[in-house]
């Protein structure tokens, strides 16, 4: 978190068991106002579980979380929204048939009288969205293409962009580059680095450190269950970063 | 350019269009002077409203990634409930404008009551609506066998009634009025599709459930509203229906299924959900209501007629997935 302020996101020694498995023990998580945190770890660390726990698909079996300094409890998905946590997943999001415009507000339309839509204010702030707040330049793209013929980037940055417009102060990336190609990659990078520059925080979950590092902050390494480390990036070099990754994952431990 | 909506649909209606123009074309080859007269789409107008209203009904359905194929079996239950009714009041000595409008009001209440459950089997019981609409396909139509014993039902009671002339009346004496509902209701389906939180939601939740979901949309809801929806329309198919010829025969809606699904499809409506559009299946109802008129008129046996109607929708199918696969 960025010393002086109080984090956005706390979760303080945050228990998640499944059956007779011990999956999260422990974990002290926070996230802070205006902060990308790099949630980094091997398959089956935990990444997940700890997100869903804020995404309120999963309730902690032990432990606090605090948002915004006041003690939570996340019930439902619905709740989470409410809080002002969204949650991008690649493609699964969007309705992959309908325009852009539709998709930007799908579930939460300008309505006038008697339940029509207001098409054309619709059609203008996704123009906005697009063009100013997400910085689409592409001339081939327009509110009214299908989110079909969009690469896995553009769709990413839908997503992404969608989530801020409706003031989300904390949006969670699973694995947003997962099967896209090295441009469309840097694109979607460009979006997440855009999340900063419009004073939101994010949570950015990936196996590749190459592409977290750019545009993270700070770095949580989960190691089966528990925290193995927490670097803020003046602390660490991009190769330091994944030097350590490496020896925890040969030798379980990172000294 | 990545493909916008507006090309996707224009691309899809004209090629509709075409196959609309197309048939029409052989009609006036084959038989010029039955074309070339008022009678022949005199006869159109007042016969392909009752299947034409149903086909945009079952478009929503189809869209929002459902089936049902109760609604014929819905139209003939109110429909015989509508009629039933009407004798009943009318020979208990009711006034038959007041009658009919009661009688309406039932007819109307009882195919809701049909798309409800048809919308709590696939939403509450989870049934998927393909199955759960063939049980009460039989449920519905055996309904109307066991109530009426397979008696049919005057209508010459109610047919000097007001509400007798708005439903299937001749406007200025030569314009079914039915024929003016079915152009009202297309308007309608159309809006709503395009421009209102429903129609939207509908695409949306036939194209991706879980995204749908994830973003807040009550997909229960909606799913319900468009089976609830069906069995309303089903039910003023019946009414229309069975007024047009002052009688109710107990098997009417029989005959109807593959008609109003091939309206459907030949209008261009996606059988994966989440697309669809409300012209297409107005041109298709079109298209499929004039075909056995049509090839009558041209002087070949109503033996033809199946087959003629295979050949034009796979003809039509095959055009649109040409016409819409990404260049």
């Amino acid at each position: 978190m960025s010393e002086g302020l109080s984090p956005l996101v706390s979760m303080i020694d945050i228990q998640k068991s499944f059956g007779h498995v011990d999956v999260l023990k422990g974990v002290n998580f926070e996230v802070g106002g205006n902060e990308i945190v790099g949630l980094v770890g091997d398959n089956g660390a935990g990444k997940s579980t700890l997100i869903k726990l804020l995404t309120g698909v999963y309730q902690p079996d032990g432990g606090e979380i605090y948002f915004k300094n006041e003690r939570i409890t996340i019930h439902s998905v619905d709740r989470s929204r409410e809080l002002g946590i969204e949650t991008v997943y690649q493609e699964r999001a969007l309705s992959e048939q309908q325009t852009l415009w539709r998709n930007i507000f799908m579930g939460r339309e300008k309505l006038a009288r008697l339940g029509f839509l207001k098409v054309d204010e619709q059609r203008k702030e996704t123009e906005r969205i697009l063009r100013e707040e997400m910085g689409f330049t592409s001339k081939a793209i327009s509110t009214d293409s299908i989110v079909k013929y969009l690469s896995g980037g553009e769709k990413q940055g839908i997503a992404i962009g969608r989530a801020l417009h409706f003031n989300a102060d904390l949006i969670i990336l699973d694995e947003p580059t997962m099967g896209l190609s090295l441009a469309e990659t840097k694109k979607v990078l460009d979006f997440i680095a855009n999340i900063r520059t419009r004073g939101k925080s994010a949570i950015f979950i990936s196996h590749n450190i190459y592409y977290v590092y750019p545009v993270a902050d700070r770095f949580v390494i989960l190691d089966r269950g528990s925290i193995a480390g927490n670097f803020r990036k003046s602390e660490i070099s991009q190769d330091d970063l994944v030097e350590k990754m490496v020896k925890l994952a040969q030798t379980g431990t990172m000294e | 350019m990545v493909r916008t909506a507006r090309a996707r649909q224009l691309r899809l209606e004209l090629s509709i269009l075409g196959v609309f123009f197309g048939i029409f074309i052989l009609f006036f080859i084959g038989d010029p002077s039955t074309f070339s007269r008022f009678d022949i789409y005199y006869s159109f107008m007042s016969t392909i409203p009752f299947s034409g209203i149903m086909a945009l009904a079952i478009t929503y359905v189809i869209i929002a990634g459902e089936m049902d194929l109760s609604f014929p079996s819905i139209m003939g239950f109110s429909g015989w409930v509508f009629a039933k009714l009407c004798n009943v009041f009318v020979n208990s000595g009711m006034n038959p404008d007041l009658t009919i409008i009661i009688c309406t009001l039932c007819c109307f209440i009882t195919g809701i009551i049909g798309g409800t459950l048809n919308g709590a089997l696939v939403v509450k019981v989870r049934i998927p609506s393909l199955v759960a609409t063939i049980g009460t396909m039989f449920f519905w139509r055996g309904l109307v066998n066991v109530c009426g014993q397979g008696f049919g039902e005057t209508l010459v009671p109610v047919n000097e009634t007001f509400l007798f002339k708005v439903f299937v009346g001749r406007i200025g004496g030569v314009l079914p009025a039915q024929a003016l509902w079915m152009l009202f209701l297309t308007a309608g389906f159309w809006i709503v599709l395009k421009r209102h939180r429903f129609g939207s939601h509908v695409l949306i939740v036939g194209d991706n459930v879980e995204s749908a979901r994830m973003m807040g949309i009550r997909v229960s809801r909606v799913k319900m509203a468009v089976f609830m929806q069906m069995g309303f329309f089903a039910s003023l198919a019946g009414i229309l229906a069975s007024l047009e010829v002052t009688y109710l025969w107990p098997s009417m809606g029989e005959g109807y299924l593959l008609r109003t699904l091939a309206a459907v499809f030949v209008g261009g409506t996606s059988v994966f959900g989440g697309m669809g559009t409300i012209f297409g299946t107005f041109i298709g109802a079109i298209i499929i209501g004039s075909l056995e008129g049509g090839i009558v008129a041209m002087g070949l046996t109503g033996f033809w007629t199946q087959l003629i109607y295979g050949v034009i929708i796979v003809v039509s199918l095959s055009i649109y997935s040409v016409f819409m696969r990404r260049e």
